[in-house]
C-alpha cells in the first residue's frame, strides 16, 4: 500500500493532527519508507507461529474488585481551562 | 411482491462490579460528578491499567449462559476516536481475540413457536464518561458541554448477535431474554432507564432470496417499546426508500423515542476508521480451565431452567412462566407473593395484570413497586379466606399502591371487610325489596333468562348499601330465595 498526500491528510484528521498543506509530500515519504520495512517484514516465513500480541511471555494480573482509589477530585479540577458544577467544561459537541 | 427483514443486535451490558475495569475507583452512580474518576480514568500521563478480576469472571459467566466458547486467551485493543468523554483518546476493547466465542440463545415467542438467535462473540469494554449539553457556558456566554467521567471505565461487555432476527418482535424477544440472563446472573442490574443495557440494531431489507441489502444501524435504544418502535419505523423508511427506486445509505441513526422518528447520525463517507491495535499497557488474560469450571458449578438458576420450574411447581402455563421469568426481579417478586399469598394462580394473575399495568401506568420497575411482593400475599390470603372480594381486592389494592398501609390495615382501617353476617345482609335485602315494588313486580313476571339479567338491579342496590361488602354469592343466594319467593 502506498499513501499518498490524501492518506496523510485522512489520517491526521483521524489523530487531530494539524498537519499543514505543503508538509504531506514529505510525510507520505516518509511513512512509506516505514510501510517499505513493514512489507519486508511481510516476506518473513511464519508458517506455524502463532501471532504475537505482547512481546514478553506473562500474562496479566487480575485485581480484586475493591475500591481503593481516593477522590480526587478537588486536586485535578484547578487544573482544567473551565468547570462548573464539578464538570469538566469543553466547546460544545453535538452530534 | 414481499420484502424480507433482515435483523442483528449489539448489546452494552453494564456488569455489576463495584470498582472499573481498569482502577479501583467506584462505578457507583448518583455521586457528585467527576468524584469517581481516578487518575487512571482521567488518563493521566504515567497511570497504567489494572485488570478486575470479577469484569473477566462476569463475562465468563455470561459465556457459559449462552452455551459459548471462553477465550482462554483474551487481548485487549486500542479503538482510538475523539471525543472529549473519553480522555485516552481511545476506547480499551477487544477485537480478535474476544473472552466470549460463539454461543447461542433460545427464545420463546408469544404464538409457541421456538427460535435460536446465534451469537457472534461478546467481548469487554470500558464505558465512556457523560456528556451534558444543557445549561453550561463559559464566561463569555458561550454554550458549553459538561463532561463527567463518573461512568468512565466502568465495564461492559457487547454481545453481538449473528443477523438471525427477522422481525420486531423477535428482536424484542432477543433483547428481553439477554436482559433475562444478565439479570439471573446477577452480572448486571439490567437497569434500562440508567442506560446500563442499551441496544443498537443493524437493519437491512431484501427480497427474499436475494443477498443481504444496504444496512443501517440504531443506537442507542433503552427500551423494549422504543426498541420495537425503532425497527418498525426503519424498516417501513427503507422498504420505502427502495419501492420509490431510491438507494438505501448505510449510516447510523439515532431513534427519538418522544416522537418516533429517527434521522441519520452519519454515513459511511465520514464513518470513524477506528485503527485498531493491541494495548501495549495490557498483557493478554489468561483464563484456567480450573477457574471456569469453578464458574460453571456455581451458575444460579437461568431463566430456561426456572420457566421450566414455574410450570411444573405452580402449575402455570408456558406463557405465563415465559412472562413471569421476563426478569428476575419479577420472578422472585412472584415466588414471594405466590408464597405467602398460597394461592400461585392468583399470585400471577395479579403480577401479570393489576401489578405489570400499574408499573406501566407510573413508568417504573418492580423494584421501585409501593405494593411489595409481601402485601400483595397478604391480599392473595384475605381474597383467599373470604375477607374480602376480588372487587374490593382492586380497591385495596390502588390504597396500599399510594402508600395508605398494608392490606390487612387498610381493610381494617377503611371497614372493607366482606358483609359475612347473614342476618345483616338479609335486612338489607328486605329493605330493598320493600322499597321497590314496582321492580319487584317486574322480575316476578319475567321468565327465568329475564330474571337472570333483571336481578342485577338488586344486586346493585345491595352492594350500594353496602359499599361493596356484601359477598356476592351471598347476596346473590339470598336475592333468589327471597324474590323467587
Amino acid at each position: 500500500m502506498a499513501i499518498d498526500s490524501k492518506v496523510v491528510a485522512q489520517v491526521a484528521h483521524l489523530a487531530c493532527l494539524q498537519v499543514d498543506d505543503n508538509e504531506t509530500a514529505a510525510l507520505s515519504e516518509r511513512l512509506n519508507d516505514i510501510l517499505a520495512m513493514v512489507d519486508q517484514l511481510q516476506q518473513a516465513d511464519v508458517e506455524g507461529v502463532a501471532p504475537l500480541a505482547h512481546p514478553l511471555d506473562v500474562s496479566q494480573p487480575l485485581r480484586d474488585d475493591q475500591v481503593t482509589e481516593p477522590d480526587v477530585r478537588e486536586r485535578v479540577m484547578p487544573i482544567a481551562p473551565a468547570i462548573e458544577e464539578g464538570c469538566f467544561l469543553v466547546p460544545r459537541v453535538i452530534e | 411482491m414481499s420484502w424480507e427483514t433482515v435483523i442483528g443486535l449489539e448489546v452494552h451490558v453494564q456488569l455489576a462490579t463495584a470498582s472499573k475495569l481498569f482502577s479501583a475507583s467506584s462505578t457507583r452512580t448518583g455521586d457528585e460528578p467527576n468524584s469517581n474518576a481516578s487518575l487512571i480514568d482521567l488518563a493521566m500521563p504515567g497511570t497504567l491499567p489494572v485488570v478486575n478480576r470479577e469484569a473477566i469472571r462476569h463475562a465468563i459467566r455470561f459465556g457459559l449462559a449462552i452455551d459459548a466458547e471462553i477465550g482462554r486467551r483474551s487481548v485487549f485493543e486500542r479503538k482510538n476516536y475523539f471525543y472529549p468523554d473519553l480522555p485516552k483518546g481511545y476506547q480499551t476493547t477487544q477485537l480478535a481475540e474476544p473472552i466470549v466465542g460463539a454461543g447461542v440463545v433460545d427464545l420463546q415467542l408469544e404464538d409457541g413457536t421456538r427460535k435460536s438467535v446465534r451469537i457472534h462473540h461478546a467481548h469487554l469494554e470500558e464505558d465512556a464518561g457523560k456528556s451534558l449539553h444543557e445549561a453550561f457556558s463559559d464566561e463569555t456566554g458561550r454554550a458549553m458541554t459538561g463532561i463527567d467521567l463518573n461512568r468512565a471505565g466502568t465495564p461492559l461487555i457487547e454481545i453481538v448477535s449473528e443477523p438471525d432476527m427477522s422481525n420486531a418482535e423477535e428482536a424484542v424477544a432477543f433483547a428481553r431474554k439477554l436482559h433475562a440472563i444478565v439479570t439471573s446472573l446477577g452480572i448486571s442490574d439490567g437497569d434500562m432507564s440508567q442506560g446500563n443495557m442499551r441496544f443498537d440494531v443493524n437493519i437491512s431489507v431484501r427480497r427474499p432470496g436475494e443477498p443481504l441489502g444496504t444496512r443501517t444501524e440504531t443506537k442507542n435504544l433503552n427500551s423494549f417499546r422504543f426498541m420495537e418502535k425503532a425497527i418498525k419505523l426503519e424498516v417501513e423508511r427503507q422498504i420505502d426508500v427502495l419501492e420509490n427506486g431510491g438507494e438505501v445509505v448505510q449510516e447510523t441513526r439515532l431513534y427519538n423515542g418522544e416522537t418516533n422518528t429517527a434521522r441519520a447520525m452519519r454515513s459511511k463517507e465520514d464513518a470513524n476508521d477506528y485503527r485498531y491495535f493491541p494495548c501495549p499497557d495490557l498483557l493478554p488474560v489468561l483464563v484456567s480451565e480450573e477457574e471456569i469450571n469453578e464458574l460453571r458449578d456455581a451458575l444460579p438458576e437461568l431463566p430456561d431452567a426456572r420457566k421450566a420450574r414455574f410450570v411444573e411447581a405452580y402449575a402455570l402455563s408456558e406463557y405465563d412462566a415465559e412472562l413471569l421469568c421476563a426478569d428476575l426481579a419479577t420472578a422472585a417478586y412472584f415466588e414471594a407473593a405466590a408464597k405467602q399469598g398460597g394461592d400461585a394462580k392468583l399470585a400471577a394473575n395479579w403480577v401479570m395484570g393489576e401489578l405489570t399495568a400499574r408499573l406501566n401506568a407510573d413508568d417504573i420497575g418492580i423494584a421501585q413497586s409501593p405494593v411489595s411482593a409481601e402485601h400483595l400475599g397478604e391480599l392473595i390470603q384475605r381474597i383467599k379466606d373470604g375477607t374480602i372480594s376480588s372487587k374490593i381486592a382492586k380497591q385495596v389494592f390502588d390504597a396500599c399502591w399510594a402508600g395508605e398501609g398494608s392490606p390487612d390495615q387498610i381493610i381494617e382501617s377503611k371497614g372493607l371487610k366482606q358483609m359475612s353476617d347473614t342476618g345483616e345482609l338479609e335486612k338489607i335485602v328486605d329493605d330493598i325489596i320493600a322499597n321497590h315494588p314496582a321492580q319487584v313486580e317486574d322480575y316476578r313476571g319475567s321468565d327465568d333468562a329475564k330474571r337472570k339479567k333483571k336481578i342485577g338491579f338488586f344486586v346493585g342496590q345491595a352492594m350500594k348499601a353496602t359499599q361493596g361488602k356484601a359477598n356476592p354469592q351471598q347476596l346473590n343466594q339470598l336475592l333468589q330465595q327471597k324474590l323467587n319467593g
